[in-house]
């Protein structure tokens, strides 16, 4: 048990949080072992992004703990929170570059703002980074002459510039052509194993995840409804799991949004 | 009966609501102020984008105000056979009210818009949270510099519009209408007090406006919902509230300052 424990980098329990009136997550247990390739996966609106968020100690949960490490994220003051930050890289949706920086400003902006390393130092490491992503040539670039591909790849080289222990893709695969997917989905795999990363893939591309990813968790309701390996959930029973990993249009989560009785709207008659 | 009442209510705690993280903010910023000063580079070129590029309009408002100060105010004076008073005239006017109040409400529309909707955009576009969770303070990074190089750059951008306006009264009045070139600088060195007027009048009016222009507009950017409607909401509560507040406050700092005279 505690051989088990030592390898879990972040642990999730009871998690509660809501957002207005709407509930994100009731009860939601994780373990993120470390080193590997966790997915999360689920339906559009599930609160994938918030979970990023609340375990990056963004958000504040209603109820629950996240440990990160072994350090409760929720009860770090400022300067311990970005201490453990520092450690974590994330990777945004929209890639989050800066935009009045050239591709490598924003790739030494954390170094810049983290170390006292000499300039030709930080040159060094955002070109080994850059080279990483494939786009050591693309450096004197501002981030609007970037393809969406691009941008994903500069803002990874950003995310791993401080070396983290664990870096954060918040739907890396959106929005990607064939090409960039292909590149993405290998770079994250690559990545993770030269560096010693452990990457959590928060996303609903389910052949992407099963291709990379060592562990899945599938989110839905506010609830994980199912974990294992890609294997594991390829062969689960579930009538939810079923409809989501094969993408079928009915089924537990129906297709039709909550509504009145179709006949009694088309006719407009006012039921109760 | 109660819908209209319900919306007031709401309506009553939101502003409340924002009044208070508005004071939430500035005390934030406020306490960021003594790390940004670390870094004088971000500070300079923030002071670059909203006070150098603020030079062309403020240079050609303040050339056309004081030439229209020149102009109505030689027709009225020279009924009375006063028109050598023109110098005092345009000065005064323009270093105790409109030097400030009119570089206050440019500024709010050249350079307080701009800030909004870059802080708005940074937000819309996840840079901020991307800041945060590089372990960077966005209010040290992004807020705290844009504040100081704007509350720096008010008083400068004051005295040059407040100077290029009398130099614009001096070529309609001296130049066109024929006032007495000694005249006209002999009554304004007369009339126009070191301390009543220049100090009171553009420096501390325009020290006024400078913090709260600057706290309003970094305020609306980074309160904005992150959306492009969102950002043009933002941005034009900025420019309202500031002007607004600008006018309010110089009321209350005219008052203040010359409510005894």
């Amino acid at each position: 048990m505690n051989q088990l424990d030592s390898t879990i980098l972040i642990r999730v329990r009871d998690l509660h949080f809501t957002r207005g009136d709407r509930v994100i997550f009731s009860g939601v247990d994780l373990d993120i072992p470390a080193g590997g390739v966790t997915a999360i996966l689920g339906p559009s609106g599930t609160g994938k992004t918030t979970l990023l968020r609340l375990i990056g100690g963004q958000l504040l949960p209603d109820r629950g703990t996240i440990e990160v490490d072994g350090i409760n994220v929720h009860q770090l003051r400022t300067a311990g929170l970005y201490a453990l930050r520092k450690r974590m890289g994330m990777l945004f949706q929209s890639g989050a570059l800066f935009t009045d920086l050239t591709v490598f400003e924003n790739v030494a902006f954390p170094l810049h703002e983290h170390t006292d390393l000499p300039e030709s130092v930080i040159h060094a490491l955002v070109l080994l980074k850059l080279q990483a992503v494939g786009l050591r040539g693309a450096r004197e670039m501002m981030p609007s002459e970037l393809s969406g591909g691009m941008a994903r790849r500069v803002a990874l080289a950003r995310a791993i510039a401080l070396d983290p222990d664990m870096v954060m893709y918040d739907e890396p695969f959106a929005g990607q052509d064939p090409i960039s997917m292909g590149v993405l989905v290998s770079l994250i795999r690559r990545l993770n194993d030269a560096m010693g990363l452990t990457s959590i893939i928060v996303t609903h591309d389910v052949p992407e995840a099963c291709a990379i990813a060592d562990n899945i968790y599938l989110v839905s309701g506010g609830r994980v409804v199912e974990g294992g390996t890609p294997t594991a959930l390829a062969a689960s029973e579930s009538a939810w799991v079923r409809q989501f990993m094969d993408g079928l249009a009915d089924g537990p989560v129906p297709f039709h949004y909550p509504a009145r009785d179709y006949r009694a709207d088309m006719l407009g008659i006012e039921t109760g | 009966m109660i819908n209209p009442l319900q919306m007031l209510g709401q309506r009553a705690l939101d502003s409340l609501a924002r009044l208070g993280r508005s004071a939430l903010f500035s005390v934030r910023v406020a306490a960021s102020v003594g790390p940004a000063l670390m870094r004088p580079g971000l500070i300079l070129s923030q002071i670059y984008s909203v006070g150098v590029l603020s030079l062309p309009i403020i240079v050609v408002a303040g050339l056309f105000v004081g030439m229209v100060l020149g102009l109505q105010g030689y027709t009225t004076l020279v009924d009375f056979g006063a028109e050598e008073s023109l110098g005092s005239a345009v000065a005064l006017t323009l270093v105790r009210e409109l030097g400030p109040v009119v570089t206050g409400l440019l500024y709010a529309g050249r350079a307080g818009s701009a800030l909004t909707a870059e802080i708005g955009l940074m937000k819309a576009t996840e840079q901020l949270s991307g800041m945060e969770m590089m372990a960077v303070d966005p209010h040290r990074r992004v807020m705290a510099p844009r504040f100081l190089a704007g509350w720096l750059a008010m008083p400068l951008l004051a005295c040059i519009f407040t100077a290029v306006g009398i130099l614009g009264g001096y070529f309609i009045g001296v130049g066109l209408l024929g006032v007495d070139d000694g005249a006209f600088w002999s009554q304004m060195q007369a009339s126009v007090d070191l301390r009543e007027d220049v100090i009171n009048g553009v420096l501390v009016k325009s020290i006024a406006f400078g913090l709260v222009a600057n706290v309003i507009a970094i305020f609306e950017g980074n309160d904005a919902v992150p959306t492009s409607e969102g950002v043009s909401r933002a941005t034009t509560r900025s420019v309202v509230n500031t002007s607004l507040a600008i006018l309010g406050l110089d009321f209350v700092l005219t008052a203040l300052m010359f409510g005894d005279l």
